[in-house]
């Protein structure tokens, strides 16, 4: 178990330096297919009425016309030690980690994805709570009343959760239940957990509600499924033999079984959407990671495209290593490594 | 058949007067389908004395697991099946006198693992595999005893012992697929036994498994029976396992009666057809055998559309004599000696003349 | 490249008779742990086994599950290699042929396996089931591939009719059929079949062993049956071998061995086996292994019974006995065998 642990540890930071290389590369080839010149691009770091040679010094400084494996080099170099940019007029410390300058505000990476990375874990975190509770409720109860009304509602309701859009429903939401009943905040409107605790709920709860109706149906559609199939396993009928009331073989047994898949997935869903849940934050105009990242295509601003994808790629690999962990912790059959 | 006529079979042995502890009289299991009706179980009658082992045999489609199933009160509708049509149960089920088809589905579950249990063929599938095998047993032990855990726990290891399971306090945290097959089944049957049931079934609970495996386990049914005095009802479709084990034989064929009588009286003078067909079936272990096996030809019958008359009649080579009785009308369990039933239309003297000539020196 | 049907062989009197043999046969299957996935031990499946087999008997491999009779089976028809020994086809050395070279002697061998429901592709008609090793080994029979597959669904008791329809509208007896028929196409020397009744209703299983007799006569057919049912075995073979953990424990005529088996393994099964016969019920001597079969992965020093052998001595713990013939076609891996002749117990005693 320990040996599977560390080789799968090693695996990650392979993983994520294979992340990183593909990504710089990609920073690095992008604009060189559109024709930009190292100049070109330090252009972006000194503004509108810069000189030719403000532009080639700046272009130096930042090892532009370095060959890609010392660019690359000197930017692994930089998130373990951090880095100095010389400007000229003035030193910059870009501390450890450093994952370089943003070109439109020409701060540092790092600290910004810092200052976003709580709305995005808050959003997840509520959102990720209420689905699992609600769909995996419905879905039991839809298992249960197979083929009534119930089921067949909530079935059919879960299609539309699934088929829109969360960029329909959000601002459908947003504008009736927000602008026109105002019982909820409307969007842009984050208070961080720390000021407030009350108010970050408030401020939340339909980002979190609208995210959570998308995946709940999902889960309602995956408990019930699992639902059906443990029930019809054979220890349910021993568990009955025994005498054990209903209530006991659905919930103890039946259930037990059907949640194990559901709970990996909830785990691979969670990591994916903290690595940026971009609709959503942008809908409700959260600044977040994902709203950071469509903020950062947008303006093609590479470095911090850079920065959100190797995030994002960190929790995706993170939370897969911990869902495997998990299935061997929750599931006796299974031994890992 | 009238109820009297139903006691004459359930009641076999001649001049006995009390009641078996379980007594099955004209039960009826009954599946609508999308493609029709199965009848599963078609006007059964049988019964279990205390004490004593009645083997169930049949090939699939006999109805033999539906019966210990309808026995148990397992067909009942859940709530969450209440979409479809469930079984429709006929007869009456008789435990110890009281009817069990009567009784509400919460009486019935009352006395499930308690005076009836069951175990089942694959060990391996009718055990939960989240859960450790003494939990299991604890949980089967608890809901019918007002015990705290430490109890239920230390008659959860001693029942592990009984069952001749090694190490039973360390085994007892161990997963069901950490058993071997052999084990695991006996874990199983401790499970069944740790209420002590006055009734046993068991349904195929050695198909599964080796057979040097299997010697132990049904070595082990035996003993526990006696030790309990409980009654059993093996299901099984090896006929072997039955002359080991059983007091009483009831051979079923389309979720009907074929053939029932002590284990003597069947396997030294059967008198059915297919009884005939299932044991020249099987090839002499105990001695070299020069003739073909006797093979029934065709395939055992829908049960929706089961054939008119005697349900066997199709596949036996002898319903000719009967001048069209056996396409015609259902034969009932007549007796042949006392104890000894059998449902077919073969004359008395047309059976004795088949069985010497042809079937007994096969056998 | 089509070639005709081959006819059944007449073997002559000058010929060997041995169709398949193999030598020394092991398979062991690596389990791999630790951080580097290093090979830590070994599952002895199939630890050093000797047999051949005639052309035109039944020979058949009987022992309980772990025994490595599977696969055996499976090294026999190659869709194992083994890890070390030789396997003979025909006096050819097949044991480490690559597929390409495997292929046109596929059509010597054949197998059929256990389960009927999961052995035939759900999405093929019979037809085309039965036919596909026409086309597999680019054989055109004389008439066409549709009249084959018709003949063949004959020779095993299906309307040839049938043709057209698909698995799952037949019963396991019929499926069974059709696996056996789908073997047959190429007119194999030798078929191994694993299981091949175990998961059929009782009376369907008499008629599948009566027809896979008659096809054996009919088609000059050579059997290696795997298989755990000892009175079918008994029904159907020539010759039996008996397997324990990866191992033949005793090799003999069918008749010999059940009438003296020798093997205390072979004795202990043989008395395990419930006889339908009630009479028997309390006169038959009663021998009970206590415990359960050994780990491959870790089986016993020298003889690998001697943990639940009820005459195991010292000597057992450090010598491995070896198979050897004590009696003219009997063969006995045991240093204390049952029911030996009382001239050669005195030979045999050390």
């Amino acid at each position: 178990m320990f040996a599977y642990i560390v080789r799968r540890l090693l695996w990650a930071v392979i993983l994520l330096f294979l992340l990183s290389v593909v990504t710089f590369s990609i920073f690095y080839l992008v604009p060189r297919w559109a024709g930009a010149s190292p100049e070109t691009l330090a252009a972006r770091y000194v503004g509108r009425s810069a000189t030719a040679e403000t532009v080639h010094v700046t272009a130096e400084r930042l090892g532009f016309y370095d060959p890609v494996v010392v660019q690359y080099w000197n930017w692994v170099k930089g998130i373990f030690v951090g880095k100095e940019f010389d400007y000229g007029s003035g030193v910059e410390q870009c501390p450890a980690p450093c994952l370089g300058y943003s070109f439109i505000t020409r701060q540092p990476v790092w600290p910004e994805l810092l200052d976003r990375a709580p709305v995005t874990v808050s959003l997840v975190i509520g959102a990720s709570l209420i689905w699992l509770v609600a769909g995996v409720t419905v879905g039991v109860i839809s298992a249960l009343r197979r083929g009534t009304v119930f089921d067949r509602g909530t079935m059919g309701v879960s299609l539309a959760g699934v088929s829109l859009p969360i960029f329909f429903t959000g601002l459908v939401s947003l504008s009736f239940f927000s602008y026109r009943l105002g019982i909820t905040a409307p969007g842009g409107q984050f208070v961080p957990f720390s000021e407030n605790p009350a108010m970050w709920a408030y401020s939340l709860l339909l980002p979190w509600i609208t995210l959570a109706f998308l995946f709940s149906a999902q889960y309602a559609r995956l408990t019930r499924a699992g639902m059906l199939e443990t029930m019809t396993e054979d220890y349910i009928r021993t568990a009955r033999a025994k005498g054990l009331p209903e209530r006991t073989v659905v919930f103890k047994h039946g259930l037990r079984g059907a949640l194990t898949p559901v709970l990996t997935i909830f785990g691979l869903d969670v990591g994916l959407l903290l690595g940026g849940a971009v609709l959503t934050e942008k809908t409700f105009s959260l600044n977040g990671l994902g709203k950071y990242g469509y903020d950062a295509i947008i303006t093609g601003d590479l470095p911090k495209i850079l920065g959100v994808t190797l995030v994002a790629g960190f929790f995706v690999i993170m939370a897969n290593l911990i869902v495997d962990l998990l299935y061997g912790a929750i599931d006796p059959r299974v031994r890992l490594g | 058949m009238t109820s009297t006529a139903l006691r004459d079979v359930t009641r076999r042995q001649p001049g006995q007067e009390r009641q078996p502890f379980l007594e099955v009289l004209d039960l009826h299991v009954h599946f609508p389908t999308d493609d029709g009706l199965v009848k599963s179980v078609d006007g059964l009658s049988f019964s279990v004395e205390r004490g004593r082992t009645l083997g169930i045999v049949g090939e699939s489609g006999s109805g033999k697991s539906v019966t210990s199933l309808a026995i148990m009160g397992l067909h009942y509708r859940r709530a969450s099946e209440r979409s479809r049509p469930g079984a429709r149960l006929g007869g009456e089920i008789l435990l110890d006198g009281e009817d069990l088809l009567s009784k509400s589905p919460e009486y019935v579950r009352s006395l499930r693992g308690k005076r009836m249990a069951m175990i089942f063929q694959d060990p391996l599938s009718a055990m939960n595999p989240y859960y450790t095998v003494g939990r299991q047993i604890i949980e089967a032990y608890q809901i019918h005893n007002e015990v705290n855990a430490k109890v239920a726990r230390k008659h959860a290891v001693d029942m592990l012992g009984r069952v001749g399971i090694p190490e039973p306090s360390h085994r007892i945290d161990s997963y069901p697929h950490q058993f071997s097959g052999g084990m695991r089944q006996r874990a199983m049957i401790a499970m069944a036994l740790s209420c002590d049931p006055e009734l046993l079934i068991a349904d195929e609970p050695t198909t599964a498994l080796d057979v040097t495996v299997q010697a132990q386990i049904l070595d082990l049914i035996r003993d526990l029976q006696r030790e309990f005095n409980s009654s059993v009802i093996l299901i099984t479709h090896d006929l072997g396992v039955v002359a080991e084990l059983a007091d009483d034989v009831l051979v079923m064929y389309a979720g009907r009666a074929a053939e029932y009588g002590s284990a003597d009286q069947l396997f030294n003078r059967p008198a059915h057809p297919y009884t005939w067909g299932l044991l020249g079936s099987v090839p002499r272990f105990d001695r070299p055998q020069d003739e073909r096996l006797l093979a029934i030809p065709g395939s055992p019958p829908s049960l929706i559309h089961v054939p008119p008359g005697c349900p066997f009649h199709p596949r036996c080579a002898y319903a000719a004599r009967n001048e069209g009785r056996s396409e015609e009308s259902r034969p009932e369990l007549t007796p042949i000696e006392p104890g000894h039933f059998v449902a077919c239309h073969l004359s008395p003297t047309d059976r004795a003349q088949i069985w010497a000539d042809e079937i007994a020196p096969r056998l | 490249m089509t070639a005709p049907l081959r006819e059944p062989a007449s073997g002559g009197a000058e010929q060997d008779t041995t169709l398949v043999s193999v030598e020394g046969l092991v398979k062991h299957f690596p389990i791999r742990a630790g951080l580097f996935r290093r090979q830590v031990g070994a599952v002895q499946a199939v630890d050093g086994v000797n047999f051949s087999v005639r052309q035109k008997e039944t020979f058949s491999i009987v022992g309980e599950s772990g025994c490595g009779k599977s696969t055996t089976a499976r090294l026999l028809t190659r869709l194992l290699e083994p890890t070390e020994g030789t396997i003979t086809l025909e006096g050819r050395d097949i044991t480490h042929l690559k597929d390409t070279a495997l292929r046109p002697l596929r059509r010597e061998m054949q197998m059929i396996f256990q389960d009927p429901y999961s052995s035939l592709n759900p999405r093929h008609t019979v037809g085309k089931i039965v036919g596909a090793p026409y086309r597999l080994q680019h054989v055109s029979p004389p008439g066409g591939v549709k009249k084959s597959v018709q003949e063949l669904l004959e020779a095993v008791g299906l309307n040839p009719e049938h043709y057209n329809r698909y698995p799952h509208e037949f019963s396991g007896g019929q499926r069974q059929r059709i696996g056996i028929a789908r073997t047959l196409a190429l007119r194999p020397r030798l078929i191994v079949a694993d299981e091949p009744v175990s998961a059929l209703d009782v009376s369907i299983q008499a008629q599948v062993i009566n027809l896979l007799e008659d096809l054996q006569e009919e088609f000059d057919l050579t059997y290696v049956i795997i298989a755990h049912d000892l009175s079918v075995v008994r029904y159907v073979s020539d010759r039996v071998a008996v397997m324990y953990l990866g191992k033949i424990v005793e090799l003999a005529d069918a008749d010999a061995l059940y009438s003296a088996p020798m093997h205390p393994y072979t004795v202990a099964l043989m008395s395990a086996v419930p006889v339908a016969d009630t009479r028997r019920r309390d006169e038959r001597e009663r021998i009970r292994l206590s415990g359960d079969v050994p780990s491959p992965i870790n089986p016993p020093p020298a003889c690998r019974f001697h943990t639940r052998c009820w005459k195991a001595q010292e000597i057992c713990r450090i010598e491995e006995p070896p198979l050897a013939e004590l009696v003219s076609g009997h063969r006995v891996a045991c240093h204390f065998p049952e029911n030996l002749p009382s001239e050669v117990a005195g030979a045999a005693a050390r």
